[in-house]
């Protein structure tokens, strides 16, 4: 066990820092769940890509660094640290890329991967639908094969950034007979395709974050399946799996969090401690963010060391977007009165965005498999519970 | 950085606790409750033989010059039996401790340490009663502002009953008489490092309890059938144990970073062993929470192991620094001018 960062570490760190702070956005950027944000978002994704800074980790053949886990960690920490945009690419990036990478097909990587990493074309996932959300494989949407391409009826939903994505990855039902896990197909959509309605949905800020996709007759070049007919679910779980959940929310998020949050508290203290259980809220924030990095580092020097992560890794899930809902709830308590306030109110003054992340922390035991259904896969699959 | 232990570390934690688990059976706590003493000399004699009661004592004292980390895996084994008798104790505070004073002290005390034949224990005034005074061939001990190393004929003892029968916890007054080994600021160090170190020790056990009392109630929860089928298979039984997971799984990385810092003796080590010791004694006291729930009227019971390992995590969780202490000392950290916060501290005060 060694806990100092190696003189390549460190060179690294300088290097993102640098970078960042030479071409980090002037002022923040409009919200990426309105057209111009959007459009904000994609130009910095494509300025991130000139930089190779896009997605550290991946090969150096498609643009990226071939970092590992760690240099990742450290690529989070500065970013964060800088409040940089966040990142309209992830569904690409983070998901869909290492899935590529894995099961695409030569054709694919190139045709896709490029456009991927500098934003030219952003990714929606589809997966739930009305009567398929925790229970994905009640998945209905179909695609059937007619000649070289699949025809998609149905209907996708809660799909985020598919307002102005270019395309779409998910899951179709291909085998008209089968049922639950079988007969799925991963399938790549692009989203202006003929047949397709994109209804925005507003979410809890009234932006309209995610959409609900409707396909009526959409027809899609079978070059655009990935991985075999019938092979779906073993590919959504690989882009689902274990490794990538850890990669979805860095430590460096609910670090920078929590230090705000003693900044909060520290700025406000006079009126905050009129509720003790506040400063113990703020104390307990920073543990757990600490916590959260530091299991963080160890399973990611155990990976790097060709160790493996199975169901242990829903314990990730429940405990940052737990943490993440207190910390919030907490800033919320020490605002009192100003809490409620929109930013522009004019007397919601050192709001900053708490409101928004308060907002934004409600939906991470939602998104991503609700956090019970995280718990019924750690009793069952990591402490060997009944079924 | 490496935050990963080595393969001789993580064998040698296996082998131990093999060891521990076919020796210190909760049979053999309970045969040791009926005792005198409380103690069990023969397993301190297997103890001492497998290098595991000199293991933090220096090669040419006879012992195996092992560091904090090497040691803190086997704490977690030693919590996972609820071993009685004063390993942790010995290796994590006593034996540091004579270690730092050096001299004749330690020529003297540490080969008796190594070979069996003396115990060596630490009280301090951070800590209300000391463990296991009644077998200390030396204590040493803080008073006042000095450190005393007393044998027997200095001191007289009144012994507390603990809620776990294993503990035996004792008042101790120096007869008149006594010269103190070191004072004032000296003194001050010393006792600091030793209750880092036995807070550590019971982080680290924290961890083996609850990891143990999940085992226990996991194993229940398949056997105890209700309305027809395993209690098990009912989701709010699965979910009060998932929670304890979430909270064990993270914890335990603190821990291993509290020990590391200790090792290298960085600066981090006070609040990193607070942050541990929080976590883990959180994560433990869960789990015997949730695990008496899942027993049912079964866990209620003396007769049923699970109380072995309950109380003792009750007892760590207030003892070398009780919540209170070690919270305070991680918000004196945060709220001060200067404290390194969010994303890249964690790892600013590591040293190599
Ligand atoms: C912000 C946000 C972004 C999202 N983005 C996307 C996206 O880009 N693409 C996409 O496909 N989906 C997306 N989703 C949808 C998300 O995956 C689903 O919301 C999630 O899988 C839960 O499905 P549901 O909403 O239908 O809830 P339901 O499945 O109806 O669940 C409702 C409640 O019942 C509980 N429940 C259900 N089944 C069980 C069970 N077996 N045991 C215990 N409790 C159970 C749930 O935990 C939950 O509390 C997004 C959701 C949010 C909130």
């Amino acid at each position: 066990m060694d806990l100092a960062y190696t003189e390549k570490q460190q060179a690294f760190r300088a290097e993102i820092r640098s970078w960042l702070a030479a071409n980090i956005p002037a002022s923040p950027l409009q919200s990426f769940d309105t057209a111009e944000g959007f459009a904000q978002h994609r130009q910095w994704e494509a300025k991130l890509n000139e930089g190779h800074w896009g997605m550290v980790t991946w090969p150096q053949a498609f643009g990226g660094r071939g970092c590992d886990l760690i240099d990742w960690l450290i690529f989070e920490e500065e970013y964060y640290r800088v409040r940089a945009p966040l990142r309209v690419n992830q569904n690409g990036i983070f998901l869909l890329g290492p899935t590529l990478m894995e099961y695409g097909t030569a054709e694919q990587k190139a045709r896709i991967l490029p456009k991927m990493a500098c934003g030219e074309e952003v990714w929606a996932q589809g997966w739930s639908e009305p009567n398929a959300g925790s229970d994905m494989a009640a998945i209905r949407a179909r695609a059937d094969l007619k000649g070289d391409s699949y025809v998609i009826n149905g209907q996708k939903i809660w799909s985020t950034r598919a307002v102005w994505a270019d395309w779409l990855f998910g899951m179709f039902r291909t085998d008209p007979d089968s049922e639950r896990h079988r007969g799925l197909t991963f399938i790549l959509v692009p989203l202006d395709t003929p047949g397709i309605t994109v209804r925005p949905i507003p979410q809890l800020d009234g932006l309209p974050g995610f959409a609900e996709v409707f396909f009526d007759d959409v027809e899609v070049a079978v070059e655009n399946r990935l991985g075999d007919e019938g092979a779906g679910w073993q590919v959504a779980m690989a882009t689902a799996g274990f490794e990538r959940g850890l990669m979805l929310r860095s430590p460096a998020r609910f670090q920078e969090t929590a230090r705000r949050l003693v900044e909060l508290y520290k700025a406000n203290s006079g009126s905050a401690d009129r509720d003790p259980g506040v400063r113990d809220a703020v104390i307990r924030a920073y543990i757990d963010a600490e916590s959260y990095c530091l299991a963080t580092y160890q399973t990611a020097c155990r990976l790097g060391q060709g160790g493996k992560i199975g169901a242990e890794s829903s314990t990730n899930k429940i405990f940052w977007s737990e943490l993440d809902q207190d910390m919030h709830a907490t800033a919320m308590s020490i605002l009192g009165a100003r809490a409620e306030l929109l930013p522009h109110a004019p007397e919601a003054v050192g709001v900053g965005t708490w409101l928004d992340g308060w907002l934004f922390s409600q939906s991470g035991p939602i998104y991503a498999g609700t956090n019970e259904i995280q718990r019924n896969i750690i009793a069952e699959r990591m402490l060997g519970m009944p079924r | 950085m490496d935050f990963t232990f080595s393969e001789d570390q993580l064998l040698f934690q296996s082998s131990v606790r093999e060891f521990l688990v076919g020796e210190v059976t909760p049979q053999r706590i309970r045969a040791s409750w009926e005792r005198d003493d409380g103690r069990d000399p023969d397993l301190w004699q297997q103890l001492t033989e497998l290098g595991l009661v000199g293991l933090t004592v220096p090669e040419a004292f006879g012992g195996l010059a092992m560091n904090e980390l090497d040691f803190v895996l086997l704490a977690q084994e030693c919590g996972y039996v609820a071993l009685s008798e004063p390993l942790v104790h010995t290796a994590l505070v006593a034996v540091p401790m004579l270690r730092e004073l050096g001299g004749e002290l330690a020529a003297t005390w540490l080969p008796r340490i190594a070979a069996g034949e003396s115990k060596v224990l630490v009280g301090l005034q951070q800590n209300l009663v000391v463990e296991d005074a009644h077998v200390a061939d030396l204590l040493l001990l803080q008073q006042g502002d000095a450190l005393y190393a007393l044998t027997q004929d200095d001191i007289e003892l009144r012994f507390n009953e603990s809620v776990d029968p294993s503990r035996r916890l004792y008042a101790v007054t120096i007869r008149p008489g006594a010269e103190p080994i070191a004072r004032g600021e000296r003194a001050a160090q010393l006792a600091a490092a030793a209750l880092d170190r036995g807070a550590l020790g019971c982080a680290a056990q924290a961890l083996g309890l609850a990891q143990r009392m999940v085992d226990l109630a996991v194993s229940y929860s398949k056997d105890r059938q209700q309305f027809g089928k395993p209690i098990g298979t009912f989701q709010a039984v699965k979910h009060l144990m998932a929670n304890v997971a979430v909270r064990l799984e993270y914890a335990r990385a603190p821990v291993h970073r509290a020990a590391y810092s200790i090792a290298r003796g960085d600066g981090v080590a006070p609040r990193a062993v607070s942050q541990a010791k929080l976590l883990a004694c959180e994560a433990a006291n869960l789990a015997a929470k949730h695990s008496i729930q899942v027993h049912g009227a079964m866990g209620y019971t003396w007769e049923v192991d699970l109380h072995i390992f309950m109380k003792k995590a009750w007892a760590l969780a207030n003892t070398w620094g009780d919540a209170g202490f070690h919270k305070a000392r991680v918000a004196d950290y945060i709220f001060s001018e200067g404290a390194q916060l969010g994303a890249g501290a964690t790892f600013a005060g590591a040293s190599a």
